[in-house]
C-alpha cells in the first residue's frame, strides 16, 4: 500500500493529427505531468484544447507519436491491455445498447468485464440506487432522458470497481440538476472505494470540486494546481460594477470587452457586469471606462483565473480564432418598425411527437429589439419551439405568430424578414466562403451588384477570407459565416440555434458582442443556449425543462423568483426546476 | 413578369451552387465520369451472348476424308477453338469434367461409311451442360456448321432457309445492348445524385437553411432537378458516344429525337430520386432506397429479359418503370431510326411518373418531420 506508483505520469507527451485543411494539427503539444494516486484530477480546457486526445491516449486507445505515458505504473507502450484492465474509461458518448433496457445494459457490461455474479448483485443494486435508476430497469436505453443516460453510463463504466477511473466529460450537454447528481455520485464513490479520478471537462464549478487542475488549451498544459493556487493568479484583479440605472448591463460589458488594454474580460451578471481587470492597467482609465460606474472587488473564481490564462496564451500567439469580428460598428438594419408591439406571438403552442410531448402550453411574446433566449438543458424542448417558429415544424396545437404571419403557412417573401443560424452552423462545406454568401444572397432575391456589394460588405464586416474552403474553417469562424450568411439580406428578426455550442469561452463573448451591437441596432435576436449563464446577456428568458416553460421574464426576475438572487444562473435552474418538479409530484399525489 | 424574372433568378442560383458543390468535390467529380465510362466499356465487352472460342475437343474415330472436312468447316467457323485431340471416348469425360473444354465432337468410325451409302452418319455432340446459355448457343452453330455440311454433299438442296435479322443484321447482342446502356447506366447515376441531394442536405443540416430562405418548395425542387437531369444526359451523352464511335455501332434514329426521349426519361428518374430524397431521413437511407429500387427496375425493364415472358402482374408493373420505356425509345430511335410519331407512346408512362414524382417530392420537403 506504502509504494503506490502515481496514477498517470506523463513526460514530454505529443499527438499530430491530420487537420480538415490536410495541414497537420498539434493535438497534444508536449505535455508533461503527473498525478498522485487516490486523487480527483481535473482537466480543464475550452473545446479543442486536446482534452479527448490526452484522455484516450491515457487509456490506451491513441497511440502517441512522441513522449511516454505510463499509467498506474505501466508504460503503456508496453501493456496497454494490463492497464485496460485496471481502469474504466467512459467516453464522451458512452456506448449504451439503446434497444437493451438499463438491466440488459447493465449485464452486458459487467459480462464484458468479468464480473462475478454474486458481487453484481450487490454491485448492481448500489448502482442503481445512487443513479436513481431502479425505478427504470426495464426502460430500453434510447428512452432515458439525457442525464439519465449519462448516469446510466457511468453505471455501466463502474460494474467494476477500477483502480483508475477516466471521464471525458461527464456533464457535457447534461442539465444542471443531472450534472450535480453525476457529481455526487463521483464523490461517494471516491469516498467508499478509494478512486482515483480524472475528469475532463469544460465547467470551472466542476473543476472547483477536485483536488488537482490542469488547465490546457491548444494541446499545451498552461497550468496545474489546487484550485486555491490557480485562483491566486487572478488575486487583487477581479471586480464587480453596476452600470447606471437603465443601462442594460450588456451594453457596460461590451464597451468594457471593446477595451481589452484595461479588460480581460467581462460577463454580465445579475444586473452587474464581473469583470477582470489587466495587470497593472491605468485606473484612471478604466475608471474613465466605467463612467464612473459604483466599481467594487470581488472574491476571484477559478472561471477568472482560467479567462486570464487563456487571455495570456492566446495574445502570445496573436491566432485569430477569437477576436471579436464586428468592432462596434453594427450592421445597418432596415426597422420599418411600427411602435412596440410584439414581433412575435407565441400562445399555448403544444407539439407531440406521438405520446411523446417535446413542447407542452408554451406562450410567450417578443418585443422589438429585444434579445430573448430560450433556456433549458439538452431535450427540453428548445430546439423543437425554435423549429416551430421558424416555421421548419407544424404545430400541433396553439398559435404562433412571426412578425404578424406563421411562417409555416406564410408566403414564402415573409420568410426574407427573418435570418437564420442552424445548429453546427449548417453551411456547404466545400464551397468558399463567398460561394456561400452569394448563394444565400441569391437565394433571398439579392441580385447583381447589389448582391456582390452586399457580400462584400459583410465579409469585411465579418473579417472573413472569401476564397476559403468553408469546410476547412475553424468552429469560431463557422460560426461567423453562418452569422454572416443569416444576416445578408439585413432581417428583422435573428433566430440563432445553439450558436455558442462548442465554442471557447473567448469566442463566445465576441459572439456576445456581435449579438449586443444587433441589438442596439434593432435586430431582434431570438437565441437558444443550454448555457446558463448565457442568460445575463438577454433581455428576458424563458427557462424550459422537460417541455414546459418554467419561468419567463428578465433574468432578474428569473433570479428573484427562484430566490437565489446573486451566484449564478445554474443555481436559479436548478431551484427553478426543483420546484416545479416538486410541484408536480404535489400535484400528482392531491389527484 | 419582374416577379417571374427574379424567381427564376433564385432558381438559378440554386442551380449553381448545385453544380458547384458537385464539381468541387473530387470524389464527385471522378464519380461523373468514371463509373459510367467504365461500365459502358465494360457492358460492351463483356456483356455478349455471342459465342467466340469455345474450346472443344475431338475424338475422330473415322480418319477419313469426309470426316476431316467436317473437323476443317467446324475450325473455319472462327467460333471454335479445337484444345485437345482425344483417342478414346474415355477421354471425353476428363476434359469436360475439367472444364478444358466447352464441348466434344465425337466422330464415329462408320462416319465416312455411312455417308457414302448416302444415309445417316451420326455425330455426337458431348456439351457441358452447366451453363445451358452458352451449351445451348453451341450446339446451334454446330448445327448450323452440319447443314452447309450437308447442303454441300447433296448438291443445291430443295429449300433453303435464309435469316434475316433486321435493324441488327449479325444479331450481334452488343447491339442490343449498348443502346440500352444510354438509358440504363444514366439512370443509376441520376437516381443516386437525386437522392443524395437533399438526404445531404437534411444530414448536414443545411436543408433548413435553405427552407428558411424565401425559396419556394417548387422552387427548391426546380433548382435541384435542373443540375440532376443535366448530368444524367451528359452520362447518357457519354455512353452514347462509347457506342457510336468506340464500338461502332451505327445510329439509324435522329439526334433530336434522341435526346428528347432522354430529357422525359431522365426527368422522370429524377423525380423517383427526388422523392426517394425527401424520404430520407439521411444519406445512408436514400443510399438503401435507391438500391432496393434499382434491381426490380431493371430487371422490370426488358433489358435483358423480355416483358413478354412475364407474368401479367409484372407486366403490369412495369408500366410504373420509366426504364422500361426509356430502353425501348433509346433502342427504336437508335437502331430502328423511329419517328416521333412511332416511339410517341413511350412518353405517356415517363411524364406521368415524372408529374407524380416530383410534386410528391417538393411536398415532402416541408411535410417529412425530420
Amino acid at each position: 500500500m506504502n509504494d503506490t506508483p502515481p496514477s498517470v505520469v506523463i513526460k514530454a507527451l505529443s499527438k499530430t493529427f491530420d487537420g480538415p485543411d490536410g495541414k497537420p494539427f498539434q493535438a497534444i503539444d508536449g505535455i508533461s505531468l503527473s498525478i498522485p494516486p487516490g486523487t480527483l484530477a481535473a482537466v480543464v480546457g475550452p473545446d479543442g484544447a486536446g482534452k479527448t486526445t490526452l484522455m484516450r491516449m491515457m487509456a490506451g486507445l491513441l497511440r502517441p507519436d512522441g513522449g511516454r505515458l505510463h499509467v498506474l505504473g505501466i508504460d503503456l507502450a508496453e501493456d496497454a491491455q494490463e492497464v485496460q484492465n485496471r481502469i474504466s474509461y467512459m467516453p464522451q458518448r458512452f456506448g449504451l445498447y439503446e434497444d437493451l433496457s438499463v438491466q440488459e445494459n447493465l449485464d452486458l457490461y459487467a459480462d464484458l468485464h468479468g464480473v462475478p455474479a454474486d458481487v453484481r448483485v450487490e454491485r448492481f443494486s448500489r448502482l442503481l440506487a445512487m443513479t436513481d435508476l431502479a425505478h427504470f430497469t426495464d426502460r430500453p436505453a434510447g428512452k432515458l432522458s439525457g442525464g439519465m443516460k449519462q448516469k446510466l453510463g457511468l453505471a455501466c463504466t463502474l460494474v467494476r470497481v477500477p483502480d483508475l477511473l477516466l471521464l471525458d466529460e461527464p456533464s457535457v450537454g447534461v442539465d444542471p440538476l443531472s450534472r450535480r447528481d453525476l457529481w455526487e455520485i463521483i464523490e461517494q464513490l471516491i469516498e467508499s472505494d478509494g478512486l482515483s479520478v480524472i475528469v475532463s471537462t469544460a465547467y470551472m464549478d466542476e473543476a472547483e470540486r477536485c483536488d488537482h487542475v490542469f488547465v490546457m488549451n491548444r494541446g499545451m498544459l498552461l497550468a496545474d494546481g489546487t484550485p486555491d493556487e490557480l485562483k491566486a493568479g487572478a488575486r487583487g484583479l477581479t471586480h464587480v460594477v453596476s452600470p447606471d440605472d437603465g443601462v442594460p448591463a450588456r451594453d457596460l460589458q461590451a464597451r468594457m470587452i471593446d477595451a481589452p488594454e484595461l479588460v480581460v474580460d467581462a460577463v454580465p451578471s445579475g444586473g452587474q457586469v464581473r469583470f477582470i481587470c489587466q495587470p497593472g492597467c491605468n485606473e484612471a482609465a478604466l475608471k474613465a471606462l466605467l463612467h464612473d460606474c459604483d466599481c467594487q472587488p470581488r472574491e476571484e473564481e477559478l472561471e477568472d483565473a482560467f479567462m486570464l490564462l487563456l487571455h495570456q496564451h492566446d495574445d502570445g500567439h496573436g491566432d485569430a480564432s477569437s477576436p471579436p469580428p464586428l468592432a462596434s460598428q453594427a450592421p445597418a438594419v432596415a426597422t420599418n418598425g411600427n411602435g412596440d408591439g410584439p414581433v412575435i406571438v407565441v400562445r399555448d403552442l403544444v407539439r407531440r411527437f406521438g405520446d411523446f410531448t417535446a413542447v407542452a402550453n408554451t406562450s410567450f411574446e417578443v418585443k422589438r429589439g429585444e434579445i430573448f433566449g430560450l433556456l433549458g438543458p439538452n431535450g427540453a424542448g428548445k430546439t423543437t419551439t425554435f423549429r416551430m417558429l421558424c416555421g421548419l415544424l407544424p404545430a400541433t396545437s396553439g398559435e404562433l405568430l412571426v412578425a404578424g404571419v406563421n411562417l409555416r403557412n406564410a408566403r414564402a417573401a415573409a420568410r426574407a424578414r427573418i435570418g437564420y443560424v442552424a445548429q453546427k452552423f449548417s453551411l456547404y462545406s466545400n464551397l468558399s466562403v463567398y460561394e456561400n454568401l452569394d448563394f444565400f444572397g441569391g437565394a433571398y432575391g439579392l441580385r447583381g451588384k447589389e448582391r456582390r456589394d452586399r457580400v462584400n460588405e459583410i465579409i469585411r464586416q465579418f473579417d472573413l477570407d472569401p476564397d476559403v474552403h468553408s469546410g476547412n474553417l475553424p468552429l469560431g469562424y463557422k460560426q461567423r459565416l453562418a452569422m454572416a450568411a443569416g444576416l445578408l439580406h439585413q432581417p428583422e428578426i435573428l433566430f440563432l440555434d445553439e450558436p455558442t455550442s462548442g465554442i471557447d469561452p473567448l469566442a463566445r463573448r465576441a459572439f456576445w458582442r456581435t449579438i449586443t451591437a444587433l441589438s442596439q441596432s434593432g435586430v431582434t435576436v431570438v437565441v437558444t443556449t443550454h448555457f446558463m449563464e448565457e442568460a445575463e446577456y438577454c433581455d428576458r428568458i424563458a427557462i424550459q425543462d422537460a417541455g414546459r416553460l418554467l419561468a419567463l421574464g428578465t433574468p432578474r426576475g428569473v433570479r428573484e423568483r427562484s430566490g437565489i438572487v446573486s451566484g449564478h444562473m445554474n443555481e436559479a435552474f436548478i431551484a427553478i426546476v426543483e420546484k416545479a418538479r416538486a410541484a408536480e409530484a404535489e400535484g400528482q399525489e392531491a389527484a | 413578369m419582374d416577379r417571374l424574372i427574379a424567381s427564376l433568378a433564385q432558381i438559378f442560383v440554386l442551380c449553381r451552387k448545385e453544380i458547384l458543390a458537385l464539381v468541387k468535390d473530387p470524389a464527385n467529380r471522378v464519380i461523373l465520369v468514371g463509373p459510367a465510362l467504365i461500365q459502358s466499356l465494360l457492358f460492351g465487352y463483356a456483356a455478349t451472348f455471342d459465342l467466340k472460342n469455345v474450346p472443344y475437343a475431338v475424338l475422330d474415330q473415322s480418319h477419313s476424308a469426309a470426316s476431316a472436312e467436317f473437323l476443317t468447316r467446324l475450325d473455319g467457323t472462327g467460333i471454335f477453338k479445337r484444345q485437345a485431340t482425344l483417342t478414346n471416348s474415355l477421354q471425353i469425360a476428363e476434359v469436360i469434367d475439367d472444364g478444358r473444354v466447352l464441348m466434344a465432337v465425337s466422330i464415329p468410325s462408320d462416319f465416312a461409311t455411312r455417308l457414302a451409302k448416302g444415309g445417316q452418319a451420326p455425330v455426337q455432340v458431348i456439351l457441358d451442360g452447366r451453363n445451358s446459355t452458352t451449351a445451348g448457343a453451341a450446339a446451334g452453330y454446330v448445327n448450323a456448321v452440319a447443314t452447309a455440311f450437308n447442303a454441300k454433299r447433296a448438291g443445291a438442296p430443295p429449300i433453303t432457309v435464309v435469316r434475316r435479322a433486321w435493324f441488327n443484321p449479325n444479331l450481334d447482342s452488343r447491339w442490343q445492348i449498348l443502346p440500352a446502356m444510354i438509358a440504363t447506366l444514366s439512370m443509376l447515376q441520376t437516381l443516386l445524385l437525386a437522392a443524395l441531394s437533399v438526404a445531404r442536405e437534411r444530414e448536414q443540416g443545411t436543408f433548413d437553411q435553405l427552407l428558411v430562405t424565401p425559396l419556394t418548395p417548387l422552387q427548391i425542387l426546380t433548382g435541384k432537378a435542373i443540375p440532376a437531369v443535366l448530368v444524367g444526359v451528359m452520362q447518357s451523352t457519354l455512353v452514347l458516344l462509347i457506342a457510336r464511335l468506340w464500338f461502332e455501332v451505327p445510329m439509324n434514329g435522329s439526334l433530336w429525337l434522341l435526346y428528347l426521349g432522354l430529357f422525359g426519361f431522365t426527368g422522370a428518374s429524377v423525380g423517383i430520386g427526388m422523392s426517394i430524397s425527401a424520404l430520407a431521413l439521411n444519406m445512408q437511407q436514400a443510399m438503401l432506397y435507391t438500391f432496393m429500387l434499382l434491381m426490380p427496375l431493371t430487371l422490370l425493364s426488358g433489358l435483358v429479359t423480355p416483358i413478354r415472358n412475364m407474368p401479367e402482374v409484372l407486366q403490369i408493373l412495369t408500366y410504373a418503370n420509366p426504364l422500361r420505356f426509356g430502353v425501348d425509345l433509346v433502342r427504336r430511335v437508335y437502331l430502328e431510326g423511329a419517328g416521333l410519331f412511332d416511339i410517341a407512346f413511350d412518353f405517356v408512362p415517363m411524364l406521368v411518373v415524372a408529374s407524380v414524382t416530383m410534386p410528391l417530392a417538393a411536398w415532402l420537403f416541408r411535410n417529412r418531420l425530420a
